[in-house]
């Protein structure tokens, strides 16, 4: 492994009382890079993710950003390293209003970012025109692009995406897809958990590919798209 | 007219001791999804506290330093004693199925119960007079100095009570962690200092209600928490357990009807009356008066 690696999973192993779920991964993701992990419902991504962010502690293994160890940290303390996570099912606060969701992504900051919230409503307009609205009123993708808008709030230097394109309509699918790169390109780096391989290896710069709690196959997307073996699980192409 | 004047006075004052002891139940069940059955007995044990206090530690004074004294002391150990109960009974069963924190509840409620009955004996207890009997006569509606006392007390801090939770940073994250306390840890809030700070809301708020009922009924027994602890904990199922202006409009409902049945009907009848109106509000609105105000989209 490369010691430019901003982020870091060693040997990480996470499990459900007796049933393993995480069985000895590793990874790494470098400044700047937008990393992406596929894999198939019950593959273990949103574990991994969890366990970055320590909603769920780890059963052994390292998990390491800029150097420092996260696993024995409580998970409020994360955010404040600069690891922010958009949870799956967006997980915005429905009874609360758009902008109160977007103050409380700036919770970890003594003080609310101004220009990171100006930023927030460039990326997504539709947030600005509904700020009074409450969240649980807005569409799927709505809600979407909130709990990216809200993660974003504590400036982060990693974001964490976990299935962005769960439930929403294609059309939104490449509006927020088309926002994560702008988000990329303003020095955050990306690990992206996705089920729809096709629009996230558009994204990204490399991928990792979980089956089952371990890690099968890793490469630039490049490789991962023309690997038949990818084409035929997660692509849908059929081998002649 | 005399007589409804005369009820709305008494069951405002009832009413606002409600909506106190109430704003304990709500905000913990709104956080943690828990009923805190040994709330009542802690607002029964601050009347015992507020009476310690002022016979060894005030030597029997009623100046007005004295009374805030008794105040400040006796919220400030139920505060202590509502983060112990936190701690001890409720913190390690947070992952546990629900009927065994309601189990740790109930126990919790015992201990308290009985431990005030160690402490200051099974009988009834007089509380001191710590306000001057002062009464006002408008053309045959009594209103006495502490009614007034109690009501506008009770309303400075329910108002301080919501502005803080709306309007701070520590309000919101109270908001957040009631809501989804996985996405408020994602937000860098510390759910268990957030929880810890429930209790000593709640308990502090619970403890001036119990003071206010010594003051304002003068006998307090051990077992009393039982029977004020259930009129304040349907008063904050009636306006939507874990709304926290539900559980303040709650109360004052509750201690309006409660006070309109006694003057009207008979206070024999009160608490039945109470209970049918209870049943009445679940049937129509199962979520309370003011319960939930959207449903989350999934």
């Amino acid at each position: 492994m490369s010691n430019d690696a901003l982020f870091e999973i060693k040997d990480l192993e996470v499990s459900y009382g007796s049933i393993a779920a995480i069985k000895g991964i590793s990874l790494e993701v470098r400044k700047g890079e937008i990393v992406t992990i596929l894999g198939a419902n019950g593959a273990g991504k949103t574990t991994t993710m969890r366990t970055i962010s320590q909603l769920l502690k780890a059963k052994s293994g390292s998990i390491t950003f800029k150097g420092q160890e996260l696993t024995q940290l409580p998970a409020h303390k994360i955010v404040q390293l600069g690891i922010s996570h958009s949870p799956e099912g967006r997980r915005v606060f429905g009874i609360l209003t758009v902008e109160e969701n977007l103050m409380l992504g700036a919770f970890s900051r003594s003080k609310m970012n101004k220009e990171t919230l100006k930023w927030v409503y460039e990326l997504f307009p539709r947030l600005e025109e509904r700020r009074k609205q409450l969240a649980g009123t807005l569409s799927g993708g709505e809600q979407q692009m909130l709990a990216i808008g809200r993660s974003l709030m504590s400036d982060p230097e990693m974001l964490l995406l976990d299935e962005p394109s769960l439930g929403i309509a294609p059309i939104l699918v490449k509006a927020i897809y088309e926002q994560i790169k702008e988000i990329a390109k303003r020095d955050v780096t990306v690990l992206l958990v996705e089920q729809n391989a096709k629009a996230a290896l558009k994204l990204a710069d490399r991928g990792y590919v979980l089956e089952v709690g371990k890690i099968v196959f890793s490469g630039t997307s490049a490789e991962l798209l023309s690997s038949p073996k990818i084409q035929e699980a997660y692509l849908g192409k059929k081998r002649h | 007219m005399d007589i409804f004047l005369q009820q709305l006075a008494n069951g405002l004052t009832i009413g606002s001791m409600f909506a106190l002891v109430a704003l304990g139940y709500t905000m913990v069940y709104g956080v943690m999804k828990l009923i805190n059955f040994a709330h009542g007995d802690m607002v029964a044990a601050s009347a015992f506290v507020g009476l310690t206090i002022y016979t060894h530690v005030m030597g029997q004074a009623t100046s007005l330093f004295a009374v805030i004294a008794i105040f400040l002391l006796s919220a400030a150990s139920m505060a202590c004693v509502g983060i112990i109960l936190e701690r001890v009974a409720y913190r390690p069963l947070r992952t546990a199925p629900r009927l065994s924190a309601v189990v740790s509840a109930l126990g919790a409620s015992m201990i308290i119960q009985n431990g005030i009955m160690l402490i200051w004996g099974p009988r009834m207890r007089i509380f001191p007079e710590l306000v001057p009997q002062v009464y006002w006569d408008f053309g045959g509606v009594v209103i006495s100095l502490i009614q007034v006392i109690i009501l506008i007390l009770s309303l400075v801090l329910m108002v301080a009570l919501y502005l803080f939770v709306e309007k701070t940073r520590m309000g919101a994250a109270i908001r957040a962690s009631s809501i989804d306390q996985d996405a408020a840890r994602l937000m860098g809030i510390n759910v268990n200092n957030v929880i810890a700070l429930i209790f000593i809301i709640g308990s502090s708020l619970g403890a001036v209600g119990g003071l206010f009922i010594g003051l304002y009924y003068r006998g307090i027994t051990f077992n009393m928490g039982w029977q004020y602890g259930l009129y304040a904990f349907i008063a904050a199922i009636m306006g939507g357990i874990g709304n926290i202006p539900g559980a303040m409009l709650g109360g004052m409902l509750l201690g309006l009807f409660n006070a309109f049945i006694s003057g009207y009907v008979s206070s024999t009848w009160a608490d039945a009356f109470t209970f049918i109106l209870l049943i009445v509000i679940l049937i129509v609105r199962p979520t309370g008066i003011l319960g939930e105000r959207v449903a989350e989209k999934v």
